[in-house]
């Protein structure tokens, strides 16, 4: 789950990591008394879950009380567009009124759990204020990686390699591995999955500060976490997606034109891939999971027909323990109380398939039924569109 | 032959008497398979499906025999499920259970760590061996007997492509689905190490998705090590960066992790990949 920088500092600050005093504003009326608390240069963030955003004009600088008036009412309301919304952008229903920091330096440090090595690394680098993906790429050696065992947790020494391999020296030294030892501790008990400072800045009075928070936690801890869980913002998310949540249903929203709705969340992906392969391109990932109910069915047929783009739906099941005749049942059921005016196609594999195809057969249903392998379904799907 | 579990394989189904515990230990009986106890806490004593339920694991391996342990208990309770297991000392574990905390795993995977016990999922569909013993949640009759092994990040993929497998008359030594988590307790590695000395398998067929490295890990390691033809897939090639697909681990973060970078390090240690995934038993039936 991700949330905005405004939780993620709040969060961050309770473990004793520095950040800038700030404050939330929804509305311009906050922005101002926000602005006039903090008093001298102030910078006005735009909140929404993508970077980029000082790029996009979602970041700006005031010197005074009315100029952060000007600009909080320029970005509340924008719809920001950076290289992580897509071009439809987002819409800003929120900014951050922040201290402005002198920065003498800018730095990098980011905490995830790595996969292949099974265990917290934290990455410092010299190269702050950028993405540091193009810096792990174009320069990896200004990275420092410092892999922490789980058995000890962080040690000492690991926030020191870190400190001194970014320069951190001197009277910085100190708070700089307390701070590093708050992010980690703070990454460990908020089940984090990611959490990045960029830039973790120097200031030209000598202090440490996160000028930036990005912290995304693991959503299948959050059942632990109740009071984080409570973070969620719906505005920053996709009203389909949000709608197949409430089914259970796991829903992606792409821009193809086939409206997949797939079990199992491999099987799901492959189905995008043929389609791709087949010479068209999918609307949607939709994995109906283990049990396809009428309900979940019906849910998903309403979700995918919604999406004006959809032309053809692909409904491809692999009868396992969830067996095809049940799930045509659902699919018969679902197509009484949900109208679906586009053709479908329908490629039940596996348990009780035969009996599946005759009660689609004598539904009377205007279905598309695929009696061949996974590549004539998808053919079958490209010709319906083509007609 | 076979690998991690056969015809001696004595299991024990932690949470048998909830829902998801009572359905498919139900089915791997139907199977076939030895099911000689349940564990539910606070239920020892009761008889579940025939098979005498203990309150610990321990118990099931010492008056049972149980050697490995099947798991569907809830996600909050599967580490300490787990770990129970690998206390009692059974050689096997699968754990069916979806929704573990990344952290949770992390540290399960170190207590595990130099212990005699190879540990299958979480997340996953679990192992079979057809014809000698089903311990998971995969419809059996899809599989054949065989000399072909697979392993898979996927559960209904894994069933299609074992089905194709089947269909071309290439039956099947042992089929683990290895989950879709970011940590898992086996990686490919691990079981493409058991299949290299299986002198029964002929074959391998491997089913990756977008998210981690674990393809391009084993791709290396199979350009070292392996002699045994290898046919693989890899889902997830239109899938958007950023976007968990569905499982935990299936995530192109930060620009890596994508399917393109995987399918390139596969075939450049020599495997045969499927572009279709209407075409995994094929690839794999042309290596032989």
């Amino acid at each position: 789950m991700k949330i905005h920088e405004y939780q993620a500092k709040e969060l961050l600050r309770r473990f004793g990591v520095p950040v800038p005093a700030g404050r939330v504003a929804f509305t311009l009326e906050e922005a101002e008394a926000a602005a006039r608390e903090l008093a001298g240069r102030v910078v006005v963030k735009a909140q929404i879950h993508a970077g980029g955003r000082g790029k996009g004009g979602g970041v700006k600088l005031a010197a005074s009380v009315e100029e952060a008036v000007a600009h909080a009412r320029a970005i509340l309301g924008m719809t920001l567009v950076t290289h992580q919304t897509g071009p439809a952008g987002r819409l800003v229903k929120k900014v951050l009124v922040e201290e402005a920091s002198a920065i003498a330096r800018e730095l990098y440090l980011g905490v995830v759990v790595d996969r292949a090595a099974e265990c917290i690394v934290i990455m410092g680098s010299t190269e702050g204020g950028v993405e540091i993906e193009k810096a792990a790429a174009e320069t990896p050696e200004k990275i420092i990686k410092v892999a922490v065992d789980p058995a000890t947790g962080m040690q000492p020494f690991h926030a020191r390699r870190l400190a001194f391999g970014l320069g951190l020296t001197g009277d910085l030294f100190k708070p700089a591995t307390a701070l590093m030892s708050s992010l980690y501790r703070a990454f460990v008990e908020l089940d984090a999955s990611l959490v990045e400072i960029n830039p973790l800045i120097v200031t030209q009075d000598g202090r440490i500060l996160a000028l930036d928070a990005k912290l995304n936690l693991d959503d299948n801890a959050l059942f632990r976490h109740p009071e984080l869980a409570e973070l969620r913002d719906l505005d920053e998310e996709e009203p389909l997606e949000i709608e197949a949540g409430k089914h259970h249903l796991n829903y992606i929203k792409l821009d193809g034109e086939v409206g997949c709705m797939v079990n199992g969340a491999g099987l799901a992906m492959a189905t995008m891939d043929i389609i791709k392969l087949a010479g068209s391109s999918p609307a949607n990932f939709l994995d109906v999971g283990g049990g396809a109910s009428v309900e979940r069915v019906a849910a998903a047929f309403r979700i995918l027909t919604s999406d004006p783009n959809v032309k053809v739906v692909f409904i491809n099941i692999f009868g396992g323990i969830v067996r095809c005749d049940r799930v045509a049942g659902g699919v018969i059921e679902a197509c009484r109380q949900v109208h679906v005016s586009v053709p479908m196609v329908v490629r039940l594999e596996g348990t009780n398939r035969d009996q599946a195809k005759e009660m689609l057969k004598e539904s009377g249903l205007n279905l598309i039924v695929s009696e061949g392998d996974l590549s004539d379904a998808a053919q079958k799907v490209v010709a319906a569109l083509e007609r | 032959m076979s690998i991690l579990v056969d015809r001696n394989t004595r299991i024990v189904v932690q949470g048998i008497t909830g829902k998801e515990g009572t359905f498919h230990a139900e089915q791997c009986i139907a199977y076939g398979s030895k099911v000689v106890a349940g564990v539910t806490p606070g239920k020892g004593g009761a008889v579940h499906l025939g098979v005498p339920v203990f309150d610990t694991v321990r118990e099931a391996v010492d008056k049972a025999g149980a050697n490995a342990s099947l798991i569907f208990v809830p996600p909050a309770f599967a580490a300490d499920a787990i770990l129970e297991a690998a206390d009692a000392g059974v050689s096997v574990i699968v754990c069916i259970s979806e929704g573990i905390p990344t952290l949770d795993m992390m540290r399960v995977k170190l207590a595990l760590r130099g212990r005699p016990v190879r540990m299958i999922g979480p997340n996953c569909p679990g192992v079979i061996s057809p014809g000698k013993c089903k311990m998971g949640i995969m419809p059996g009759f899809v599989h054949k007997e065989g000399c072909i092994g697979v392993i898979s990040r996927s559960g209904t993929l894994t069933y299609e492509a074992v089905w194709q497998l089947t269909k071309l008359g290439l039956g099947q030594s042992t089929c683990i689905g290895i989950g879709g988590d970011p940590i898992v307790g086996s990686s490919f590695i691990d079981l493409l190490k058991l299949f290299k000395d299986d002198p029964e398998t002929d074959g391998v067929v491997l089913i990756g998705e977008i998210g981690g490295s674990a393809e391009e890990e084993a791709a290396a390691w199979i350009a070292a090590n392996m002699r045994k033809p290898v046919a693989a897939f890899i889902a997830g090639r239109t899938a958007p960066p950023g976007r968990r697909m569905g499982h935990a681990g299936a995530i192109i973060a930060g620009g890596k992790g994508t399917a393109g970078e995987k399918i390139a390090a596969l075939r450049a240690a020599g495997i045969a990949v499927a572009d279709s995934p209407a075409d995994i038993g094929k690839a794999m039936q042309s290596l032989l």
